[in-house]
């Protein structure tokens, strides 16, 4: 196994509050990572850091280092905009682009990123719904508004969005909070599946889903990172205190 | 017998439920009150200009002093001409200020711009047609149609500004975000993304002020002034319905009093239709 992605001494503000501090992480190729931990704890501004997102917040500010394949994406040549490129992200809600329809949401990264030719667009988009497993549920309503869609086909749309420009790592704030049973199951499953594509990291307020797909878990507190092992071993033998207090219920 | 608590929210309950009665009358009465001078104006502007309309209104050249008949053909193209003179700067201009203000505008100069804009959009019609005919008009040393159709597009950059600013802040910043992380610049998510999602509604604030300027005269009254032929180019005056209207309105002629309330119809129509045809074309999205 390789690592992908490598977290170095990462710090991250909003406006003089610090919110991550001083992160150390590495990810490993094709694997699930999660980071749990209870509200506030500075899991979601910690991945938004890794695609660079956190800096559109106006006052938001972030230091540190993050290699991604061997390269800083922090360095100063650096353009964000071909970061967040490979290293694509999936929000919390549900968010396709109004008045778009289902086929565009998909196409849209790569249309606006200037491929036009419409045999290859429609490729990129039947691929990317087949890997989110809507392509049978959407393929006689490609052209129907993508809102138009239930809230679980909402966030495997966004999901094929994300995947349709390729990234190498796939950023999920915690992309099933928002979602009945059933389609959160979709949703992990698909996860799961994915790994083979992609490099995942997941923020989950849900334990048994962190337990259920994660190959590693990293466990928040505080902008601190408490504790960061094998999913099995942090679920079952927890080395620090507060680890287990956190999976076992007591707090947050 | 003692009165209990549930007595007494029984009985005011009742009370209650026959003060709410009362006052969603009165609403209405004062909803629909509103509307009578609505509706008187539109049906005295039909009773009277209605049956002065005939072909000549649209095809002929008003007649001089003294002649029966003629019509406004020149000042429906006129009005068409200004108006779209007028779209061609203050839309564009209008939907930049909006787009800086919602999306970029954040500090000093935002504040300075919004409320500039503010301003504007309160400063009395007339008095930017004073300013026009200061700044081109004398320089030009003649009246235009290019001097009343900026006079139009200036009134219009505040409220175009200021209504599309309103709806992109509609947008959610997740919505925003959502593009930033599929590897976009800021500026196609804006354009591409943020601005085509609420086009119906932008759309609306657009024909709106363009409706306002068709019927706008005290702008144009010395900037494109008036002209009683056939415009001849950007350059010169050129006549519009709402001058026209006043010009006729004003005389001692009850033949051009006539033409007067047949140009007021046709103005009511063109403003009518275009808010309906906006509706319509945006159901059907």
């Amino acid at each position: 196994m390789s690592t992908i992605l490598e977290v170095n001494a990462l710090n991250a503000w909003f406006g003089s509050t610090q919110a991550v501090k001083g992160i150390d992480l590495a990810f490993e190729s094709n694997t699930v990572t999660a980071i749990i931990g209870p509200s506030g704890c500075g899991k979601s501004t910690f991945i938004r850091c890794l695609n660079r997102l956190h800096e559109e917040v106006p006052d938001a500010s972030a230091e540190g280092r993050v290699l991604l394949n061997g390269d800083d994406i922090y360095a100063k040549d650096v353009d964000p905009v071909a970061i967040r490129r490979k290293i694509g992200m999936v929000f919390q809600k549900p968010n396709p682009f109004p008045s778009l329809s289902v086929f565009d949401n998909v196409a849209i990264g790569v249309k606006l990123a200037g491929l036009r030719r419409p045999a290859l667009l429609k490729e990129i988009v039947e691929k990317s719904l087949h890997l989110s497993a809507l392509w049978d549920e959407v393929k006689d309503k490609l052209h129907a508004p993508g809102t138009s869609l239930s809230g679980g086909q909402q966030q495997r749309l966004c999901i094929a969005r994300a995947l349709a420009v390729e990234p190498s790592v796939l950023l999920m704030d915690e992309p099933t909070s928002a979602l009945d049973p059933i389609s959160t199951a979709k949703i992990e499953e698909l996860v799961t599946d994915l790994k083979k594509t992609v490099t995942i990291v997941i923020v989950t307020h849900n334990m048994q889903q962190a337990a259920r797909i994660s190959d590693s878990t990293a466990f928040f507190l505080l902008g601190d990172m408490v504790e960061y092992g094998e999913t099995s071993k942090i679920f079952t033998t927890p080395k620090d205190a507060r680890t287990e207090r956190y999976i076992t219920g007591r707090f947050g | 017998m003692k009165r209990t608590f549930s007595d007494y929210i029984f009985r005011s309950y009742r009370k209650r439920k026959s003060v709410n009665a009362a006052m969603v009358v009165a609403l209405i009465g004062a909803a629909v009150v509103a509307l009578i001078p609505l509706f008187s104006v539109f049906g005295y502007v039909i009773s009277q200009g209605l049956p002065a309309l005939n072909v000549s209104f649209f095809t002929e050249l008003p007649k001089p002093v003294g002649e029966a008949g003629g019509g406004m053909a020149n000042a429906l193209l006129g009005t068409v001409t200004l108006v779209a003179l007028g779209s061609l700067l203050g839309v564009p201009w209008g939907i930049a200020t909006g787009l800086y203000l919602a999306e970029y505008g954040r500090g000093k100069l935002a504040s300075v711009v919004r409320f500039s804009a503010d301003m504007l959009a309160s400063i009395p019609s007339i008095i930017i047609g004073l300013f026009v005919y200061a700044v081109v008009v004398v320089t030009m040393k003649r009246f235009s149609a290019i001097a009343g159709g900026l006079a139009l597009g200036i009134l219009m950059i505040p409220t175009v500004a200021r209504s599309s600013e309103e709806l992109l802040k509609l947008v959610p910043e997740h919505i925003r975000e959502a593009g930033l992380a599929l590897g976009l610049p800021r500026w196609k998510v804006t354009i591409w993304i943020v601005l085509r999602g609420i086009r119906g509604p932008i759309t609306t604030g657009v024909m709106l002020s363009i409706a306002r300027a068709a019927g706008e005269t005290a702008p144009l009254l010395f900037t494109a002034f008036n002209n009683r032929f056939w415009q001849r180019g950007l350059d010169q005056p050129i006549s519009s319905l709402p001058v026209q209207i006043y010009t006729y309105a004003i005389s001692p002629y009850d033949d051009w009093h006539r033409q007067a309330w047949a140009g007021a119809f046709m103005l009511v129509m063109l403003v009518f239709a275009m808010n309906l045809l906006t509706r319509l074309a945006l159901r059907n999205k």
